[in-house]
């Protein structure tokens, strides 16, 4: 492929006989509510439930049976909506997407099609080139399908449905996406906001966050969008990126052929990374929309929602900017620690417990330093964390008071991994606490100086390099215990 | 034991009470006049035995302060019933058994109702003769090869024929006042949102009610007592407050005003018709009542409004049946093919005529001419009954534009059928009470009904004039029991 792709922002060009080519993406997220039961019914939403155990009477559209909203599912979407600074919509409505598949019981879904509950709305996103904004055009409420399973009897395909009936929220954005590397990072702080708002896991996994994908091109400059092709229910971030390269590419392939390109609903293959025609957009469904006679138009007072807005938490972008004011965190170390809720929670107890004579650059460099690596070899969330903020708060306290050396301290970090052991427990034990007494240092030094005459005159004699042995020596004599900035200090003024 | 049969359900109450007729006695009546009068064909499903074995029960540890202590209780097969086979008259249910209840019966058995059986009806209660079931005609115990009405047919049969001391119906279009009229029985549907919808086979959402029917207005006001509840099951169901309607009965109307809406007077319609609405508003003014001419504009738009909405809500609330959870499955080569062969051998004619003209008129394309058009209409229709009502207190009308027909008559015209729902579906597509009570007959001596439709959540006055009305026009049916013979 000639494609150019300039890696020092997040640009992604797409170059053919002179043409280039941007790609515009539009995503539409469903994203899972957090709750613990349904939308319109009372049963349990858990993951990794035993097959239809978590199924009442109306997820599985008994005749006579009724559905009726669940008020949390209701106040999470709008918590959500407030989180992307979006306008929440007194008045939305149910409507039913007719049309018939074996994993869903009713033969339609409930959906919010010309009323949703959120309208208008954005997100910010942090690229390497600076701050972007990425419109949302709108949230609404849903349910979800149960699962059909193709590949558990040879002949028949059964069905699963414990996830039917389970609260999604659809957020749909603006077509203002122009690369993967945009898209990855819109994904990723859209899942970041609802993290804070506890409104959705953000769970990609288990298939709580999960896309469809709008792809089109256009020369670069132009204002007209292509037609579009939609890739369905992409459910890792990876795979939105490389259905995107591909489709992107394909597109621009048949436009430089000549060709039209169809509006269609395409699967991604994620085996041969590829995406593939699923049907045309005259064989859409023609899902009859109407509003669903079972329930009344959903009416929220302003009342409710400034409630709700009185219980968001601080969010990402404010978080940031409080960690630079306050704690004059670089931009950069901001990003990091806000994109979870976990981190920023874990950094900002650290913080409180390092106490007055906090060192905010040992806070940032052991938590994005040791503690992430530690994190991403175990492969778990800081929020399993081994070490407690408190007792990494007091490791960084110990270095910051010339307890111990920054050296030590890694042994010391290694030695707190097993079972989240207090710091101070483990210099007093292990006899790690650094030898800071000039005069015991002195003495020390003297006889290193003694037993190495010949070295400390070659030293004296311009042998520079000769200084780093006598370091060595020093520390070594002292079990790595010395202080480092003393011992070159009293060596320095000895040779 | 024959007399217990053809009594009221408030008579039955009182003799229960003091003791004089047991439980099980009552039901052992029924149940023996029911043996007799399976050539009527009303039910779809017998309960006979479990309902002796709980009258005796009801006998052994009787409770009086019960609103229906110890009543057998034949109900319309479009009510869930918990552990008793519920079709709602379609093939594609023939072998449901629901494991719940739905609010409306369970509120009867609250109340020591006993459940007798099922009783037939028009599948998915789509029809106005009760022919459209899978489980064959009901005869109108008037007279034979007459049909009952529809879709309460077996209801109104059942009543009429005195093999339930009193039912319950459901009424989208006319459901519960037309076949009472064709039986000269009374049949109340209340205000959309006084009876839950919950566990009631589901036909036009928007528009079902479940509602008494009965052998006299009394009766119905106790039954609808005991039926109408706030259900938080249902969404659509109102919280509002509820009359005592039996003891707030009364034939005191002096003063009320009732509406005349002109618009009722619709081409066509037979000189017997017109002669029973002007003897029913001398019976109105006798009783006390102010007669006024009132205008319903949109009154011709009803019947078109109502054969969009209905069959779109329809067509999708029939989705559901598809054979993969429940009811009738028919093997196919695949899921589309499975669902193509359940639907086509599931479902009868009508059904699937309805669920042909709700899909298409809520095609994209369709929507705005057809669905969203009829909403809007709706909305007038509405309008119409609000401006009406700054004037009126309640509003007189023919129940049906004609008596009952023959079986097959109309069989084979879906549209002539769908003429009997004429005045009957504006009080549907207004969400208003409206009440059917027999007034007369015609030249072949078959029953004739009067409507009294009221303001919203007022059935009360709806009753209260239906009560003095009734006691002036005094009808009595004259059921000759042919079919024993």
């Amino acid at each position: 492929m000639d494609e150019i792709m300039s890696k020092n922002n997040s640009e992604y060009l797409i170059e053919r006989n002179d043409n280039v080519y941007e790609v515009v993406i539009g995503l539409e997220v469903h994203a899972q509510v957090t709750s613990n039961s349904k939308l319109f019914s009372s049963s349990s939403t858990k993951f990794g439930a035993e097959p239809n155990t978590q199924v009442s009477l109306v997820d599985a559209a008994f005749p006579g049976m009724l559905p009726v909203i669940n008020e949390f599912c209701v106040k999470q979407a709008i918590k959500t909506g407030i989180g992307l600074k979006a306008k929440i919509n007194n008045k939305s409505v149910f409507d039913r997407k007719n049309y018939f598949y074996a994993d869903l019981p009713q033969g339609y879904q409930i959906s919010q099609y010309k009323y949703p509950i959120v309208g208008e709305g954005n997100v910010i996103l942090d690229m390497p080139e600076g701050q972007k904004q990425v419109g949302i055009e709108r949230l609404h409420l849903e349910q979800d399908a149960g699962k059909s399973i193709h590949d558990i009897d040879p002949s028949n395909t059964l069905v699963d449905l414990n996830r039917s009936g389970v609260a999604l929220m659809e957020i749909v954005s603006k077509p203002d996406l122009r690369s993967p590397d945009e898209v990855n990072a819109y994904i990723k702080k859209l899942r970041s906001i609802m993290r804070y708002l506890g409104t959705c896991d953000g769970n990609m996994q288990e298939g709580s966050l999960r896309a469809d994908v709008n792809v089109s091109v256009r020369i670069k400059g132009s204002t007209d969008l292509g037609t579009r092709c939609e890739i369905k229910n992409v459910n890792s971030i990876k795979f939105m990126q490389m259905a995107i390269i591909y489709e992107a590419n394909r597109q621009v392939d048949l436009i430089e052929e000549g060709q039209e390109i169809d509006q269609e609903t395409r699967l991604f293959d994620t085996k041969k990374n590829e995406t593939r025609s699923m049907r045309s957009k005259e064989d859409a469904h023609d899902y009859r929309y109407f509003p669903d006679p079972d329930l009344l138009p959903l009416e929220v007072t302003d009342e409710f929602i400034d409630k709700l807005k009185s219980e968001i938490p601080e969010l990402p972008d404010d978080k940031k900017k409080r960690f630079i004011d306050e704690f004059k965190v670089s931009p950069y170390d901001a990003t990091i620690l806000v994109s979870d809720i976990d981190t920023a929670k874990y950094f900002e107890e650290v913080v409180a417990k390092m106490g007055k004579n906090r060192d905010m650059k040992l806070a940032v460099n052991w938590i994005t330093g040791e503690l992430f690596a530690v994190l991403n070899e175990k492969n778990i969330e800081i929020a399993q964390s081994p070490i407690s903020a408190k007792n990494l708060a007091k490791l960084i306290n110990l270095i910051k008071n010339g307890t111990i050396s920054g050296k030590i301290a890694k042994t010391i970090f290694e030695l707190m991994l097993d079972g989240d052991i207090d710091p101070q427990i483990i210099v007093e034990e292990k006899g790690l606490k650094q030898e800071s007494d000039p005069k015991t240092l002195e003495a020390l030094i003297d006889k290193i100086i003694n037993d190495n005459r010949e070295k400390a005159i070659e030293y004296k004699q311009g042998k520079e390099k000769l200084f780093g042995f006598f370091v060595g020596q020093a520390m070594k004599a002292s079990g790595g215990k010395a202080n480092p900035q003393l011992i070159n200090e009293i060596l320095k003024k000895k040779l | 034991m024959s007399e217990i049969t053809s009594l009221t359900l408030y008579e039955l109450i009182k003799n229960i009470k003091e003791k004089k007729i047991s439980s099980n006695e009552a039901a052992k009546s029924f149940i023996d006049r029911a043996e007799k009068s399976k050539k009527i064909n009303v039910y779809v499903t017998e309960n006979f035995e479990n309902c002796l074995k709980l009258s005796k029960e009801f006998d052994d540890k009787p409770n009086f302060d019960l609103k229906l202590p110890g009543i057998p209780i034949a109900v319309k097969d479009l009510f869930c019933t918990n552990e008793v086979r519920t079709t709602a008259g379609s093939n594609i249910l023939n072998n449901f058994v629901p494991t719940y209840e739905s609010t409306v019966t369970q509120n009867i058995w609250n109340e020591g109702g006993i459940l007798l059986g099922k009783l037939n009806c028009d599948e998915f209660a789509m029809g106005s003769s009760n022919e459209t079931s899978f489980f064959g005609n009901v005869q109108n115990p008037i007279a034979e090869d007459l049909v009952p009405g529809g879709s309460s047919g077996g209801s109104s049969a059942a009543l009429a024929a005195n093999l339930t001391p009193v039912t319950i119906g459901t009424d989208t279009g006319g459901s519960i006042r037309q076949p009472a009229s064709f039986t000269g029985t009374v049949g109340l549907k209340p205000t959309y949102g006084s009876c839950s919808r919950y566990g009631i086979v589901a036909f036009a959402s928007s528009l079902d009610q479940a509602g008494p029917m009965s052998k006299d207005v009394k009766d119905s006001s106790i039954l609808l007592e005991v039926i109408s509840s706030f259900d938080k099951k249902d969404s659509t169901s109102i919280d509002f407050k509820r009359n005592n309607y039996s003891s707030e009965l009364t034939r005191n109307i002096k003063g009320l005003k009732i509406g005349i809406p002109k618009e009722y007077r619709v081409d066509g319609m037979p000189e017997e018709i017109e002669k029973l609405w002007k003897k029913g508003i001398e019976y109105a003014k006798d009783c006390g009542a102010e007669i006024i001419d009132i205008s319903l504009p949109h009154t011709s738009y009803a019947l078109p409004t109502y054969y969009i909405v209905a069959p779109a809500e329809a067509s999708s609330n029939l989705a559901r049946y598809d054979g993969v959870k429940y009811g009738l499955r028919s093997s196919g080569k695949n899921l589309i093919d499975m669902y193509e062969k359940t639907r086509s051998e599931g479902f009868g004619e009508e059904v699937k005529r309805r669920v042909m003209i709700g899909t298409y008129v809520l095609s994209s394309g369709y929507y705005d001419a057809y669905y969203l058009k009829a909403q809007k209409v709706r909305q007038l229709i509405k309008q119409d009954f609000d401006q009406a009502y700054n004037k009126v207190d309640a509003i007189l009308t023919p129940s049906t534009p004609s008596s009952a027909f023959k079986i097959g008559e109309k069989s084979n015209d879906p549209v002539s059928m769908y003429l009997n729902d004429i005045f009957t579906v504006p009080v549907n597509l207004a969400g208003l009470p409206g009440i059917s009570i027999p007034a007369g007959v015609d030249k072949n001596n078959y029953p004739l009904g009067l409507q009294i439709i009221g303001k919203p959540f007022d059935e009360q006055t709806v009753l209260n004039i239906a009560y003095s009305m009734e006691e002036k026009i005094n009808y009595k049916n004259n059921i000759t029991d042919w079919w024993m013979k």
